[in-house]
Protein backbone atom coordinates (compact mmCIF):
# COMPACT_ATOMS: atom_id res chain seq x y z
CA UNK A 1 0.00 0.00 0.00
CA UNK A 2 1.16 2.83 -0.80
CA UNK A 3 1.20 6.72 1.83
CA UNK A 4 -0.85 9.34 0.34
CA UNK A 5 0.88 13.02 -0.34
CA UNK A 6 -0.76 15.89 1.26
CA UNK A 7 -0.25 19.26 0.42
CA UNK A 8 1.82 20.13 2.61
CA UNK A 9 5.13 19.45 1.97
CA UNK A 10 6.20 19.66 5.40
CA UNK A 11 4.33 16.68 6.87
CA UNK A 12 5.20 14.34 3.49
CA UNK A 13 9.07 14.75 4.36
CA UNK A 14 8.49 13.94 7.74
CA UNK A 15 6.39 10.74 6.30
CA UNK A 16 9.00 9.92 3.74
CA UNK A 17 11.85 10.04 6.77
CA UNK A 18 9.80 7.94 8.67
CA UNK A 19 11.38 4.88 7.20
CA UNK A 20 14.90 4.02 7.70
CA UNK A 21 15.12 3.11 4.24
CA UNK A 22 14.00 6.41 2.68
CA UNK A 23 16.39 8.34 4.77
CA UNK A 24 19.59 5.78 3.27
CA UNK A 25 18.10 6.06 0.09
CA UNK A 26 17.94 10.23 0.56
CA UNK A 27 21.79 10.55 1.64
CA UNK A 28 22.81 7.89 -1.22
CA UNK A 29 20.74 9.73 -3.52
CA UNK A 30 22.54 13.28 -2.27
CA UNK A 31 26.44 11.87 -2.81
CA UNK A 32 25.60 9.84 -6.17
CA UNK A 33 23.59 12.88 -7.76
CA UNK A 34 26.65 15.45 -6.82
CA UNK A 35 29.29 13.25 -7.98
CA UNK A 36 27.68 12.27 -10.93
CA UNK A 37 26.34 16.27 -12.36
CA UNK A 38 30.67 16.85 -11.51
CA UNK A 39 32.41 13.97 -13.44
CA UNK A 40 28.87 14.24 -16.15
CA UNK A 41 29.94 17.32 -16.65
CA UNK A 42 33.47 16.85 -17.56
CA UNK A 43 32.10 13.89 -19.33
CA UNK A 44 29.74 15.72 -21.80
CA UNK A 45 32.52 18.10 -22.65
CA UNK A 46 34.95 15.70 -23.30
CA UNK A 47 32.52 14.06 -25.66
CA UNK A 48 32.79 10.66 -23.50
CA UNK A 49 28.91 9.99 -23.55
CA UNK A 50 29.02 6.44 -25.11
CA UNK A 51 31.91 5.02 -23.00
CA UNK A 52 30.14 6.75 -19.58
CA UNK A 53 26.79 4.75 -20.63
CA UNK A 54 28.84 1.26 -21.29
CA UNK A 55 30.76 1.49 -17.89
CA UNK A 56 27.41 2.14 -16.28
CA UNK A 57 25.73 -0.74 -17.78
CA UNK A 58 28.97 -3.01 -16.74
CA UNK A 59 27.38 -2.57 -13.22
CA UNK A 60 24.64 -4.22 -14.26
CA UNK A 61 27.04 -8.15 -14.58
CA UNK A 62 29.12 -6.78 -11.43
CA UNK A 63 26.12 -6.88 -8.86
CA UNK A 64 24.61 -9.86 -10.53
CA UNK A 65 27.78 -11.50 -10.35
CA UNK A 66 28.05 -10.67 -6.46
CA UNK A 67 24.31 -11.73 -6.00
CA UNK A 68 25.54 -15.46 -7.42
CA UNK A 69 28.43 -15.08 -5.50
CA UNK A 70 26.88 -14.28 -2.02
CA UNK A 71 29.15 -11.09 -1.83
CA UNK A 72 27.44 -7.81 -1.27
CA UNK A 73 25.98 -6.36 -4.28
CA UNK A 74 27.97 -2.44 -3.82
CA UNK A 75 31.25 -4.20 -4.21
CA UNK A 76 30.31 -6.08 -7.45
CA UNK A 77 29.16 -2.38 -9.17
CA UNK A 78 32.52 -0.49 -8.17
CA UNK A 79 34.69 -3.85 -9.27
CA UNK A 80 33.23 -4.49 -12.67
CA UNK A 81 32.60 -0.30 -13.16
CA UNK A 82 36.62 -0.26 -12.61
CA UNK A 83 37.31 -2.97 -14.71
CA UNK A 84 35.78 -1.71 -17.39
CA UNK A 85 36.99 1.38 -17.07
CA UNK A 86 40.63 -0.26 -17.59
CA UNK A 87 39.65 -2.07 -20.44
CA UNK A 88 38.49 0.80 -22.23
CA UNK A 89 41.15 3.03 -20.83
CA UNK A 90 43.61 0.64 -22.58
CA UNK A 91 41.77 -0.09 -25.64
CA UNK A 92 40.24 3.04 -26.82
CA UNK A 93 41.78 5.84 -24.98
CA UNK A 94 39.76 9.73 -25.51
CA UNK A 95 37.69 10.19 -28.36
CA UNK A 96 38.48 13.74 -28.81
CA UNK A 97 41.67 12.94 -31.48
CA UNK A 98 41.55 10.67 -34.41
CA UNK A 99 39.84 10.05 -38.05
CA UNK A 100 36.22 9.27 -38.91
CA UNK A 101 36.95 5.65 -39.30
CA UNK A 102 39.09 5.38 -35.82
CA UNK A 103 36.22 6.96 -33.97
CA UNK A 104 34.28 3.90 -35.54
CA UNK A 105 36.01 1.19 -34.54
CA UNK A 106 36.39 2.72 -31.12
CA UNK A 107 32.70 3.49 -30.84
CA UNK A 108 32.43 -0.19 -31.99
CA UNK A 109 34.92 -1.60 -29.23
CA UNK A 110 33.15 0.64 -26.91
CA UNK A 111 29.18 -0.89 -27.96
CA UNK A 112 30.91 -4.20 -28.11
CA UNK A 113 32.01 -4.13 -24.86
CA UNK A 114 28.22 -3.06 -23.25
CA UNK A 115 26.65 -6.19 -25.14
CA UNK A 116 28.88 -8.31 -24.08
CA UNK A 117 28.49 -7.34 -20.49
CA UNK A 118 25.02 -7.18 -20.63
CA UNK A 119 24.89 -10.77 -21.99
CA UNK A 120 27.38 -11.23 -19.45
CA UNK A 121 24.71 -9.96 -16.40
CA UNK A 122 21.98 -12.22 -18.09
CA UNK A 123 24.14 -15.60 -17.39
CA UNK A 124 25.00 -14.74 -13.70
CA UNK A 125 21.21 -13.72 -13.38
CA UNK A 126 20.06 -17.10 -14.55
CA UNK A 127 22.81 -18.75 -13.15
CA UNK A 128 21.28 -17.31 -9.61
CA UNK A 129 17.91 -17.73 -10.22
CA UNK A 130 16.39 -14.69 -8.81
CA UNK A 131 14.91 -13.95 -12.71
CA UNK A 132 12.08 -11.15 -12.94
CA UNK A 133 12.14 -9.15 -9.59
CA UNK A 134 16.12 -8.93 -9.36
CA UNK A 135 16.61 -8.38 -12.94
CA UNK A 136 14.14 -5.26 -13.04
CA UNK A 137 15.44 -4.34 -9.84
CA UNK A 138 19.41 -4.20 -11.21
CA UNK A 139 18.73 -2.94 -14.27
CA UNK A 140 16.02 0.12 -13.56
CA UNK A 141 16.60 0.91 -9.90
CA UNK A 142 15.03 0.58 -6.70
CA UNK A 143 14.49 3.43 -3.46
CA UNK A 144 14.10 0.34 -0.89
CA UNK A 145 17.52 -1.13 -1.96
CA UNK A 146 20.29 1.08 -0.27
CA UNK A 147 22.02 -0.30 3.21
CA UNK A 148 23.45 2.50 5.40
CA UNK A 149 27.09 0.45 5.03
CA UNK A 150 26.22 0.89 1.24
CA UNK A 151 25.48 5.45 2.12
CA UNK A 152 29.35 5.02 3.71
CA UNK A 153 31.18 3.16 0.87
CA UNK A 154 29.04 5.44 -1.59
CA UNK A 155 30.70 8.50 0.75
CA UNK A 156 34.16 7.22 0.77
CA UNK A 157 33.96 6.54 -2.94
CA UNK A 158 32.46 9.74 -4.07
CA UNK A 159 35.10 11.82 -1.94
CA UNK A 160 38.26 9.76 -3.60
CA UNK A 161 36.76 10.91 -6.63
CA UNK A 162 36.52 14.51 -6.07
CA UNK A 163 40.12 15.04 -4.25
CA UNK A 164 40.93 12.46 -7.76
CA UNK A 165 39.35 15.31 -9.97
CA UNK A 166 40.94 18.02 -8.12
CA UNK A 167 44.49 17.13 -8.37
CA UNK A 168 44.26 16.53 -12.42
CA UNK A 169 41.29 19.30 -12.80
CA UNK A 170 43.79 21.61 -14.86
CA UNK A 171 45.48 19.30 -17.08
CA UNK A 172 42.02 17.62 -17.49
CA UNK A 173 39.97 20.45 -18.59
CA UNK A 174 42.98 21.77 -20.90
CA UNK A 175 43.30 18.32 -22.97
CA UNK A 176 39.31 18.27 -22.88
CA UNK A 177 39.42 21.56 -24.62
CA UNK A 178 42.29 21.63 -26.53
CA UNK A 179 43.99 18.07 -26.50
CA UNK A 180 46.48 19.13 -29.35
CA UNK A 181 47.80 22.06 -28.04
CA UNK A 182 48.09 20.42 -24.21
CA UNK A 183 49.80 17.55 -25.62
CA UNK A 184 52.24 20.00 -27.25
CA UNK A 185 53.25 21.66 -23.79
CA UNK A 186 53.89 18.04 -22.56
CA UNK A 187 50.91 17.28 -20.29
CA UNK A 188 50.22 13.47 -20.59
CA UNK A 189 46.67 13.79 -22.30
CA UNK A 190 46.56 10.01 -22.34
CA UNK A 191 47.31 9.52 -18.24
CA UNK A 192 44.67 11.98 -17.74
CA UNK A 193 42.35 10.33 -20.16
CA UNK A 194 42.93 6.88 -18.09
CA UNK A 195 42.38 8.27 -14.79
CA UNK A 196 38.96 10.58 -15.87
CA UNK A 197 38.17 6.85 -17.50
CA UNK A 198 38.30 5.27 -13.77
CA UNK A 199 36.82 8.07 -12.34
CA UNK A 200 33.91 8.02 -14.19
CA UNK A 201 33.80 4.23 -13.67
CA UNK A 202 33.18 4.74 -10.12
CA UNK A 203 31.01 7.50 -10.00
CA UNK A 204 28.81 5.22 -12.94
CA UNK A 205 29.16 2.51 -10.29
CA UNK A 206 27.65 4.67 -7.67
CA UNK A 207 24.94 6.08 -9.69
CA UNK A 208 23.66 2.27 -10.27
CA UNK A 209 23.12 1.79 -7.18
CA UNK A 210 20.51 4.23 -7.09
CA UNK A 211 18.93 4.71 -10.47
CA UNK A 212 19.83 0.96 -11.86
CA UNK A 213 22.13 -0.02 -14.54
CA UNK A 214 20.21 1.59 -17.52
CA UNK A 215 19.43 5.11 -16.37
CA UNK A 216 22.65 6.24 -14.42
CA UNK A 217 22.69 7.75 -17.69
CA UNK A 218 20.13 10.38 -17.04
CA UNK A 219 21.78 11.79 -14.07
CA UNK A 220 25.71 11.58 -16.13
CA UNK A 221 24.41 13.01 -19.33
CA UNK A 222 21.08 15.58 -18.57
CA UNK A 223 22.42 17.51 -15.73
CA UNK A 224 25.83 18.51 -17.48
CA UNK A 225 23.76 18.65 -20.61
CA UNK A 226 21.28 21.18 -19.12
CA UNK A 227 24.68 23.25 -17.00
CA UNK A 228 26.03 23.60 -20.09
CA UNK A 229 23.41 25.47 -21.85
CA UNK A 230 23.03 27.57 -19.09
CA UNK A 231 27.02 28.37 -18.21
CA UNK A 232 29.63 28.43 -19.91
CA UNK A 233 31.99 28.81 -16.59
CA UNK A 234 33.55 25.62 -15.92
CA UNK A 235 33.25 25.87 -11.92
CA UNK A 236 29.75 27.28 -12.23
CA UNK A 237 28.83 24.49 -14.94
CA UNK A 238 29.99 21.96 -12.47
CA UNK A 239 28.03 23.38 -9.60
CA UNK A 240 25.21 23.65 -11.51
CA UNK A 241 25.32 20.48 -12.85
CA UNK A 242 25.76 18.90 -9.53
CA UNK A 243 22.92 20.93 -8.02
CA UNK A 244 20.46 20.03 -11.25
CA UNK A 245 21.46 16.42 -10.59
CA UNK A 246 20.86 16.63 -6.80
CA UNK A 247 17.24 18.13 -7.01
CA UNK A 248 16.40 15.68 -10.16
CA UNK A 249 17.16 13.09 -7.28
CA UNK A 250 15.89 14.24 -4.59
CA UNK A 251 12.33 15.38 -6.35
CA UNK A 252 12.61 12.05 -8.36
CA UNK A 253 12.68 10.09 -4.72
CA UNK A 254 9.95 11.79 -3.33
CA UNK A 255 7.13 11.08 -6.16
CA UNK A 256 9.03 7.03 -6.03
CA UNK A 257 7.88 7.02 -2.65
CA UNK A 258 4.04 8.60 -3.37
CA UNK A 259 3.31 6.78 -6.42
CA UNK A 260 3.17 3.14 -7.52
CA UNK A 261 5.86 4.18 -10.32
CA UNK A 262 9.72 3.19 -9.92
CA UNK A 263 12.41 5.70 -9.46
CA UNK A 264 14.29 5.63 -12.64
CA UNK A 265 11.09 6.67 -14.60
CA UNK A 266 10.49 9.58 -12.26
CA UNK A 267 14.35 10.79 -12.41
CA UNK A 268 14.84 10.36 -15.87
CA UNK A 269 11.74 12.38 -16.94
CA UNK A 270 12.82 15.09 -14.26
CA UNK A 271 16.23 15.00 -15.53
CA UNK A 272 15.76 15.10 -19.03
CA UNK A 273 12.73 17.89 -18.60
CA UNK A 274 15.34 20.11 -17.11
CA UNK A 275 17.26 19.57 -19.91
CA UNK A 276 14.81 20.46 -22.68
CA UNK A 277 13.87 23.57 -20.56
CA UNK A 278 17.93 24.34 -20.19
CA UNK A 279 17.69 23.72 -24.51
CA UNK A 280 15.11 25.87 -25.16
CA UNK A 281 15.83 28.52 -22.70
CA UNK A 282 19.27 28.55 -24.89
CA UNK A 283 17.46 29.36 -27.91
CA UNK A 284 15.93 31.34 -26.58
CA UNK A 285 18.72 33.95 -25.35
CA UNK A 286 20.63 33.16 -28.42
CA UNK A 287 18.06 34.48 -30.72
CA UNK A 288 17.53 37.94 -28.62
CA UNK A 289 21.39 38.23 -28.39
CA UNK A 290 21.40 38.00 -32.20
CA UNK A 291 18.59 40.82 -32.26
CA UNK A 292 20.64 43.02 -29.87
CA UNK A 293 23.69 42.23 -32.00
CA UNK A 294 22.20 42.71 -35.69
CA UNK A 295 20.24 46.05 -34.71
CA UNK A 296 23.91 48.12 -33.70
CA UNK A 297 26.01 47.03 -36.56
CA UNK A 298 25.07 49.77 -39.62
CA UNK A 299 25.96 52.51 -36.70
CA UNK A 300 28.78 50.87 -36.43
CA UNK A 301 29.41 50.76 -39.98
CA UNK A 302 28.38 54.46 -40.54
CA UNK A 303 30.57 55.52 -37.79
CA UNK A 304 33.81 54.06 -39.95
CA UNK B 1 29.96 -33.60 -25.54
CA UNK B 2 30.06 -36.33 -28.67
CA UNK B 3 29.92 -35.51 -32.07
CA UNK B 4 26.60 -37.79 -31.99
CA UNK B 5 25.41 -35.18 -29.59
CA UNK B 6 26.25 -32.19 -32.00
CA UNK B 7 24.69 -34.59 -34.36
CA UNK B 8 21.17 -34.97 -32.54
CA UNK B 9 21.23 -30.87 -32.04
CA UNK B 10 20.02 -30.71 -35.60
CA UNK B 11 16.86 -32.98 -34.66
CA UNK B 12 15.32 -30.47 -32.46
CA UNK B 13 12.83 -28.10 -34.27
CA UNK B 14 13.47 -25.22 -31.98
CA UNK B 15 17.57 -25.16 -32.79
CA UNK B 16 16.78 -25.35 -37.04
CA UNK B 17 14.56 -22.40 -36.12
CA UNK B 18 16.66 -20.87 -34.09
CA UNK B 19 19.55 -21.09 -36.68
CA UNK B 20 17.57 -20.27 -39.44
CA UNK B 21 15.69 -17.20 -37.94
CA UNK B 22 19.14 -16.11 -35.99
CA UNK B 23 21.49 -16.39 -39.26
CA UNK B 24 18.72 -13.99 -41.26
CA UNK B 25 18.97 -11.70 -38.49
CA UNK B 26 22.33 -12.22 -38.09
CA UNK B 27 23.13 -11.08 -41.64
CA UNK B 28 21.29 -8.10 -41.69
CA UNK B 29 23.04 -7.01 -38.61
CA UNK B 30 26.32 -7.27 -40.31
CA UNK B 31 25.09 -5.79 -43.56
CA UNK B 32 23.64 -2.40 -41.40
CA UNK B 33 26.49 -2.99 -38.65
CA UNK B 34 29.11 -2.44 -41.33
CA UNK B 35 27.63 1.28 -42.19
CA UNK B 36 27.09 1.44 -38.77
CA UNK B 37 30.83 1.47 -37.77
CA UNK B 38 31.79 3.80 -41.04
CA UNK B 39 29.16 6.39 -40.18
CA UNK B 40 29.89 6.94 -36.68
CA UNK B 41 26.64 5.58 -35.70
CA UNK B 42 26.86 2.82 -33.64
CA UNK B 43 25.47 5.13 -31.00
CA UNK B 44 22.51 5.74 -32.51
CA UNK B 45 22.16 1.86 -33.20
CA UNK B 46 22.37 1.48 -29.25
CA UNK B 47 19.36 3.90 -28.93
CA UNK B 48 17.21 2.28 -30.94
CA UNK B 49 17.77 -0.67 -28.83
CA UNK B 50 16.81 0.83 -25.79
CA UNK B 51 13.56 2.38 -28.22
CA UNK B 52 12.70 -0.41 -29.12
CA UNK B 53 12.00 -1.28 -25.19
CA UNK B 54 10.06 1.05 -24.56
CA UNK B 55 8.44 0.30 -28.02
CA UNK B 56 7.31 -3.17 -26.65
CA UNK B 57 6.53 -2.16 -23.23
CA UNK B 58 3.95 0.24 -24.26
CA UNK B 59 2.35 -1.78 -26.73
CA UNK B 60 2.07 -4.60 -23.74
CA UNK B 61 0.71 -1.80 -21.45
CA UNK B 62 -1.40 -0.38 -23.78
CA UNK B 63 -3.17 -3.72 -25.28
CA UNK B 64 -1.49 -3.58 -28.37
CA UNK B 65 0.56 -6.25 -30.34
CA UNK B 66 4.04 -6.65 -28.87
CA UNK B 67 5.25 -6.54 -32.72
CA UNK B 68 3.86 -3.64 -34.07
CA UNK B 69 4.53 -1.81 -30.63
CA UNK B 70 8.51 -2.46 -31.72
CA UNK B 71 8.09 -2.10 -35.62
CA UNK B 72 6.31 1.52 -34.87
CA UNK B 73 8.78 3.03 -32.57
CA UNK B 74 11.98 1.53 -33.73
CA UNK B 75 11.08 2.24 -37.47
CA UNK B 76 9.77 6.10 -36.49
CA UNK B 77 12.79 6.80 -34.15
CA UNK B 78 15.53 5.68 -36.86
CA UNK B 79 14.09 7.88 -39.57
CA UNK B 80 13.87 10.86 -37.33
CA UNK B 81 17.55 10.26 -36.02
CA UNK B 82 18.59 9.91 -39.45
CA UNK B 83 16.38 12.97 -41.39
CA UNK B 84 17.46 15.14 -38.22
CA UNK B 85 21.61 14.61 -38.03
CA UNK B 86 24.73 15.01 -39.69
CA UNK B 87 27.26 12.71 -40.05
CA UNK B 88 28.12 11.94 -36.18
CA UNK B 89 25.28 12.59 -34.60
CA UNK B 90 24.96 14.52 -31.39
CA UNK B 91 25.63 12.10 -28.90
CA UNK B 92 24.25 14.25 -25.99
CA UNK B 93 20.99 14.88 -27.54
CA UNK B 94 20.76 11.12 -28.34
CA UNK B 95 21.99 9.78 -24.76
CA UNK B 96 19.83 12.26 -23.21
CA UNK B 97 16.92 11.37 -25.13
CA UNK B 98 17.14 7.41 -24.66
CA UNK B 99 17.72 7.17 -21.31
CA UNK B 100 14.18 8.96 -20.46
CA UNK B 101 13.01 6.61 -23.41
CA UNK B 102 14.05 3.79 -21.07
CA UNK B 103 12.87 5.94 -18.09
CA UNK B 104 9.23 5.40 -20.04
CA UNK B 105 9.47 1.59 -20.65
CA UNK B 106 10.04 0.93 -16.59
CA UNK B 107 6.97 3.30 -16.71
CA UNK B 108 4.72 1.17 -18.60
CA UNK B 109 6.65 -2.28 -17.30
CA UNK B 110 5.07 -1.31 -14.02
CA UNK B 111 2.16 -0.35 -15.78
CA UNK B 112 1.74 -3.69 -17.46
CA UNK B 113 2.64 -5.50 -14.26
CA UNK B 114 0.55 -4.43 -12.17
CA UNK B 115 -2.51 -3.77 -14.34
CA UNK B 116 -2.01 -6.17 -16.93
CA UNK B 117 -3.06 -9.97 -16.40
CA UNK B 118 0.33 -11.19 -16.03
CA UNK B 119 0.04 -13.73 -18.81
CA UNK B 120 3.32 -12.65 -20.38
CA UNK B 121 5.40 -12.54 -17.78
CA UNK B 122 8.64 -13.00 -18.92
CA UNK B 123 7.82 -10.32 -22.16
CA UNK B 124 10.36 -8.30 -20.23
CA UNK B 125 13.23 -10.14 -20.16
CA UNK B 126 12.33 -11.79 -23.58
CA UNK B 127 12.40 -8.20 -25.15
CA UNK B 128 15.60 -6.50 -23.11
CA UNK B 129 17.59 -10.69 -23.85
CA UNK B 130 15.34 -11.94 -26.54
CA UNK B 131 14.65 -15.76 -26.64
CA UNK B 132 16.47 -17.55 -29.90
CA UNK B 133 14.49 -20.80 -28.65
CA UNK B 134 11.30 -20.05 -28.34
CA UNK B 135 11.18 -18.74 -31.91
CA UNK B 136 8.20 -21.01 -34.23
CA UNK B 137 7.73 -21.47 -37.16
CA UNK B 138 5.47 -18.77 -38.37
CA UNK B 139 8.15 -16.22 -36.16
CA UNK B 140 10.88 -18.15 -38.26
CA UNK B 141 9.16 -17.80 -41.40
CA UNK B 142 8.51 -14.21 -41.13
CA UNK B 143 12.26 -13.41 -39.69
CA UNK B 144 13.78 -14.76 -42.89
CA UNK B 145 11.51 -12.91 -44.79
CA UNK B 146 11.79 -9.68 -43.46
CA UNK B 147 15.62 -10.38 -43.00
CA UNK B 148 15.68 -10.81 -46.76
CA UNK B 149 13.87 -7.64 -47.56
CA UNK B 150 15.89 -5.25 -45.53
CA UNK B 151 18.99 -7.14 -46.64
CA UNK B 152 18.03 -5.98 -50.71
CA UNK B 153 17.18 -2.55 -49.24
CA UNK B 154 20.60 -2.22 -47.84
CA UNK B 155 22.39 -3.74 -50.78
CA UNK B 156 20.09 -1.85 -52.98
CA UNK B 157 21.37 1.82 -51.24
CA UNK B 158 24.61 0.53 -50.71
CA UNK B 159 26.45 1.94 -53.07
CA UNK B 160 25.35 5.46 -52.84
CA UNK B 161 25.21 5.40 -48.93
CA UNK B 162 29.18 4.60 -49.40
CA UNK B 163 29.77 7.44 -51.48
CA UNK B 164 27.85 10.02 -49.08
CA UNK B 165 29.59 8.59 -46.18
CA UNK B 166 33.06 8.63 -47.64
CA UNK B 167 32.30 11.48 -48.95
CA UNK B 168 29.26 13.86 -48.07
CA UNK B 169 30.36 17.21 -49.86
CA UNK B 170 31.13 15.81 -53.02
CA UNK B 171 28.16 12.97 -53.13
CA UNK B 172 25.78 16.10 -52.29
CA UNK B 173 27.16 18.62 -55.32
CA UNK B 174 26.82 15.58 -57.43
CA UNK B 175 23.19 15.23 -56.61
CA UNK B 176 22.91 12.01 -54.05
CA UNK B 177 20.01 12.81 -51.84
CA UNK B 178 22.42 12.01 -48.85
CA UNK B 179 19.76 13.18 -45.72
CA UNK B 180 17.19 11.05 -47.52
CA UNK B 181 19.91 8.39 -47.74
CA UNK B 182 20.80 8.43 -44.07
CA UNK B 183 17.25 8.66 -43.26
CA UNK B 184 16.52 5.18 -44.74
CA UNK B 185 19.23 3.60 -43.93
CA UNK B 186 18.10 3.99 -39.83
CA UNK B 187 14.74 3.43 -40.53
CA UNK B 188 16.41 -0.10 -41.83
CA UNK B 189 18.23 -0.43 -38.91
CA UNK B 190 15.12 0.54 -36.79
CA UNK B 191 13.34 -2.99 -38.59
CA UNK B 192 16.60 -4.86 -38.31
CA UNK B 193 16.67 -4.11 -34.64
CA UNK B 194 12.96 -4.81 -33.84
CA UNK B 195 12.88 -8.02 -35.67
CA UNK B 196 16.65 -8.50 -33.63
CA UNK B 197 14.93 -7.73 -30.22
CA UNK B 198 12.78 -11.18 -30.11
CA UNK B 199 15.87 -13.11 -30.83
CA UNK B 200 19.07 -11.81 -29.73
CA UNK B 201 17.12 -9.06 -26.89
CA UNK B 202 16.86 -5.09 -27.81
CA UNK B 203 20.21 -4.59 -25.36
CA UNK B 204 22.64 -7.18 -27.44
CA UNK B 205 21.19 -6.28 -30.88
CA UNK B 206 24.15 -3.59 -30.77
CA UNK B 207 27.00 -6.24 -30.11
CA UNK B 208 26.09 -8.15 -33.54
CA UNK B 209 26.08 -4.59 -35.30
CA UNK B 210 29.56 -3.60 -33.70
CA UNK B 211 31.44 -6.65 -33.51
CA UNK B 212 31.22 -8.42 -36.61
CA UNK B 213 31.86 -4.96 -38.92
CA UNK B 214 34.44 -3.86 -36.59
CA UNK B 215 36.36 -7.12 -36.91
CA UNK B 216 35.62 -7.26 -40.89
CA UNK B 217 37.10 -3.84 -40.83
CA UNK B 218 40.26 -4.80 -39.50
CA UNK B 219 40.25 -8.03 -41.50
CA UNK B 220 40.50 -6.09 -45.01
CA UNK B 221 40.46 -1.87 -45.96
CA UNK B 222 38.52 -2.93 -49.34
CA UNK B 223 34.84 -1.55 -48.51
CA UNK B 224 33.03 -4.00 -50.15
CA UNK B 225 34.95 -7.04 -48.97
CA UNK B 226 34.29 -5.63 -45.51
CA UNK B 227 30.64 -5.33 -46.22
CA UNK B 228 30.01 -8.52 -47.29
CA UNK B 229 32.30 -9.98 -44.88
CA UNK B 230 30.49 -8.86 -41.61
CA UNK B 231 27.76 -10.68 -42.12
CA UNK B 232 29.65 -14.15 -42.63
CA UNK B 233 31.02 -13.09 -39.34
CA UNK B 234 27.81 -12.05 -37.76
CA UNK B 235 26.28 -15.29 -38.83
CA UNK B 236 29.26 -17.57 -37.37
CA UNK B 237 29.12 -15.69 -33.97
CA UNK B 238 25.14 -17.20 -34.13
CA UNK B 239 26.14 -20.83 -34.81
CA UNK B 240 28.97 -21.02 -32.88
CA UNK B 241 26.74 -19.37 -30.33
CA UNK B 242 23.62 -21.34 -30.41
CA UNK B 243 25.92 -24.65 -30.33
CA UNK B 244 27.82 -23.94 -27.02
CA UNK B 245 24.10 -22.89 -25.80
CA UNK B 246 23.13 -26.42 -26.72
CA UNK B 247 26.17 -28.02 -25.39
CA UNK B 248 26.42 -25.89 -21.89
CA UNK B 249 22.85 -25.75 -20.81
CA UNK B 250 23.91 -23.19 -18.12
CA UNK B 251 24.75 -20.81 -20.41
CA UNK B 252 21.55 -18.53 -22.10
CA UNK B 253 22.05 -18.41 -26.14
CA UNK B 254 22.10 -14.81 -25.66
CA UNK B 255 25.23 -15.02 -23.99
CA UNK B 256 27.11 -17.51 -25.44
CA UNK B 257 26.31 -15.29 -29.04
CA UNK B 258 27.40 -12.03 -27.53
CA UNK B 259 30.78 -13.88 -25.98
CA UNK B 260 31.28 -15.44 -30.07
CA UNK B 261 30.90 -12.23 -31.37
CA UNK B 262 33.43 -10.21 -28.89
CA UNK B 263 36.11 -13.32 -29.73
CA UNK B 264 35.56 -12.96 -33.40
CA UNK B 265 36.83 -9.40 -33.14
CA UNK B 266 39.07 -10.06 -30.49
CA UNK B 267 40.94 -12.71 -32.78
CA UNK B 268 40.50 -9.92 -35.32
CA UNK B 269 41.96 -7.40 -33.59
CA UNK B 270 45.09 -9.60 -32.75
CA UNK B 271 45.70 -10.92 -36.02
CA UNK B 272 45.75 -7.32 -37.87
CA UNK B 273 47.58 -6.12 -34.89
CA UNK B 274 50.69 -8.32 -35.41
CA UNK B 275 50.51 -7.53 -39.25
CA UNK B 276 50.13 -3.99 -38.66
CA UNK B 277 53.56 -3.86 -36.17
CA UNK B 278 55.60 -6.08 -38.80
CA UNK B 279 54.89 -4.24 -41.59
CA UNK B 280 55.58 -0.91 -39.66
CA UNK B 281 58.94 -2.69 -38.36
CA UNK B 282 59.21 -3.63 -42.20
CA UNK B 283 58.78 -0.07 -43.27
CA UNK B 284 60.96 1.27 -41.27
CA UNK B 285 63.65 -1.20 -41.84
CA UNK B 286 64.10 0.64 -45.78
Amino acid sequence: MNPTPSWNLITDVQQMMAYTFMVNAVRAGAIVAVLSGAVGWLMVLRRESFAGHTLAVVGFPGAAAAAWLGAPIGSGYFVACVAAAAVLAWWAPGTAAGTAAEFGEQSAVIGTVQAVALATGLLFVSLYHGFLSGLTNLLFGTIAGVSSSQVVVLLVAAVICVITLAAVGRPLLWTSIDPATAAAQGIPTRLVAVIFLLVLGVAAAGASQVTGSLLVFALLVCPPAAAQRLTARPSLGIALSALIALAVTWVGMGFAFFTPYPIGFWVSSFAYATYLAATGYRAVLDRSHQRVSRSPAPEALAST
Amino acid sequence: MSLTGLGQMLHHAFIIHALLAGSAIAAVCGLAGYFLVLRGQVFAGDALGHVAYTGAMGALAAGLDLHAGLFATTIAAGVALGAGSARITDDVAIGSFFSWMLGLGVLFLTYYTTHGSGANGTANVNVLFGSIFGINVSATTTAVLLSAGLAVVLIVIGRPLLFATVDPAVAQAVGVPTRWLGAVFLGVVGATVAEASQIIGALLVLGLFAAPAAAAMRLTDRPWRAFWLAPVLAVAAIWVGVTLAYLIPAAPASFTIMITAAAIYLIAAIITRRERTSAQTASSDH
